[in-house]
């Protein structure tokens, strides 16, 4: 993993659109539409950056190679992935973690590998992803409530982490838990406590092994910031956003399927396996439809949603035979 | 969604509290109306010139039921501080809930235009199968007679007992308001806090009935 600091005169390795050229289309649309309020929309044009809650100066710019594996959609502006986020341990509002989340210390920062394995260790972040090459994968995002994004993710395959760990012959799924660390989240503390915590996640083992499963460290081409997860997080774009667990600090391999945090929450609402599909509607709203974060302001119109996601050619094989509706 | 019904004793000029009250008390009802639209104006205008954030549509959707909401504990707060503190805003009890009816049909229209862009199907199927949104249009459907009747001809024709049995239902639309909120979130944060308003507003009520029926010695004018 390459980490340069930034400075000025840096060319960026991305090729997905600079933040000033999607700022200026957005610009541009605006005065196309003829909404004659271009002043105030400059000026909220500019706001990104200017006023980013975390510390831009921190951020570190990332070099990847790409990935066959990414769609070639547009990808969602980054002032909308950065600000508009599930992230409880910050508060509830998706306002919240983009206010709340640079209290979070990243640095040091330790992951543990334990469990049904072989090597166990515990890891310094630094040490954890230093002999994987990272990847550029710009992956469809669709949230449990409706929405969606297209987010490029920098990371690498979970599937490496797990080789190097040696699962043993026993081990069947794979739990994954969040930091806990109520003195910097401030939604692990205080009277009302919407979630149990530390937040838990957990996957199949065949689940964790596909290609498509990544662990991130960036999003575009900077590491995470704190509000998506930083500085590592989990990404399986099949699945509906929650599982994609933020701010890892142990993975573990275990026979039996683990406890995840929404599913202890609500049982009848949120399942283990929680894959995108069209066809099993959440019991209080459709998942039939989405709205693409970004596209088109108050008139967008909702999209279709797709059998997992859109990734079912390369999925859905793992659940031949299982009655999904049962299995959601 | 009340009205002073015009058999009540009509309410005081000049309420309890002194003097700088008169001057609130005089208040046209007209900025009422005017002030109770500034927060839709401003949210259409945040709309228009893309303010809203990452999911604008939701945004706005959210808001709209929030002020038809907050408009409506409004109107149901005037007879209860009427009671307790003197103080007697019941002249703009009117203002108070059809605003909060305005409200809603924006908010059901921002449903049905922006959200769902009229798609019927899935309008019917959403009300039929969701029980939030099944809540919410039984909501909309008992408020149109109440903002219908809003009004003095209503009074005089329907007469003051039939009006006052008919606004009663008042009290359900607030209930189906607060679960249409409750059930529409993952986590319910915000709607306890709203939900816990309505059950004070109406448990005074159900309480002040309650007591009169074994003392018998409230007066008339605290009725409803």
């Amino acid at each position: 993993m390459v980490i340069r600091n930034r400075n000025g005169n840096d060319i960026r390795p991305s090729e997905i659109t600079p933040r000033g050229i999607y700022l200026n289309r957005r610009e541009l649309m605006g005065k196309a539409a003829g909404l004659g309020a271009s002043a105030a929309l400059a000026g909220s044009a500019a706001l990104p950056l200017a006023s980013l809650p975390f510390s831009e100066a921190q951020a570190a710019t990332l070099a990847f190679e790409k990935s066959k594996f990414s769609t070639s959609e547009p990808v969602t502006a980054r002032e909308y992935v950065t600000s508009y986020n599930n992230y409880y341990e910050f508060g509830v509002d998706k306002g919240d973690p983009g206010q709340n989340a640079h209290t979070l210390t990243t640095t040091p920062w330790n992951v543990k590998v334990d469990g049904l394995v072989a090597k166990p260790a515990d890891y310094a972040l630094e040490d954890f992803v230093k002999p994987f090459a990272l990847e550029q994968r710009i992956y469809r995002h669709r949230c449990v409530e409706g929405w969606s994004m297209v987010i490029p993710w920098v990371g690498f395959p979970l599937a490496k982490v797990l080789e190097r760990a040696e699962p043993l012959g026993s081990a069947k799924f794979v739990a994954f838990e969040t930091l806990m660390r109520p003195s910097e989240m401030p939604g692990q503390h205080g009277l009302f406590q919407p979630l149990e915590w530390p937040y838990v996640e957990g996957l199949r083992l065949d689940e964790a092994m596909h290609p498509l499963t990544i662990l991130a460290v960036g999003i575009y081409d900077e590491t995470l910031p704190n509000q998506n997860g930083a500085p590592l997080r989990l990404v399986v774009p099949w699945k509906y956003g929650f599982k994609g667990i933020k701010s890892i600090v142990r993975i573990s391999l275990v026979e039996n399927a683990p406890p995840t945090t929404w599913n202890l929450q609500n049982s009848n609402e949120y399942g283990f396996y929680s894959n995108v599909n069209p066809e099993v509607d959440h019991p209080r709203w459709s998942q039939k439809t989405e709205r693409r974060i970004g596209e088109g302001g108050l008139l967008a119109k909702r999209r279709e949603t797709l059998p997992f996601n859109g990734y079912a050619d390369q999925v859905a094989s793992l659940y031949s035979g299982m009655d999904l509706r049962k299995f959601f | 969604m009340s009205v002073e019904a015009p058999s009540l004793p009509r309410p005081r000029a000049v309420p309890r509290g002194g003097k700088q009250l008169v001057a609130f008390w005089q208040v046209p009802k007209i900025l009422v109306y005017l002030g109770g639209f500034i927060p839709a104006v401003w949210w259409f205008e945040l709309g228009l010139t893309d303010r809203l954030g990452a999911d604008p549509m939701k945004a706005l959707e959210h808001a709209l039921g929030l002020w038809a909401l907050r408009f409506l504990i409004a109107s149901l707060a005037i007879t209860p501080l009427r009671q307790l503190s003197g103080i007697n805003l019941i002249r703009f009890r009117r203002a108070l809930g059809l605003l909060a009816f305005y409200y809603v049909v924006l908010h059901l229209l921002t449903y049905l235009v922006l959200d769902q862009g009229l798609d019927l199907s899935a309008i019917i199927a959403d009300i039929l199968k969701r029980l939030y949104i099944t809540i919410g249009m039984a909501g909309f459907v008992i408020l149109v007679p109440l903002a219908i009747t809003s009004n003095n001809l209503a009074i005089r024709r329907l007469g003051a007992q039939t009006w006052n049995r008919l606004h009663r239902w008042v009290y359900l639309v607030a209930i189906l308001a607060v679960l249409h909120f409750l059930l529409s979130v993952k986590v319910p944060i915000e709607p306890l806090f709203y939900a816990a308003l309505v059950a004070i507003l109406l448990g005074y009520r159900l309480a002040r009935s309650l007591l009169r029926e074994r003392g018998g010695k409230v007066p008339a004018r605290a009725r409803n």
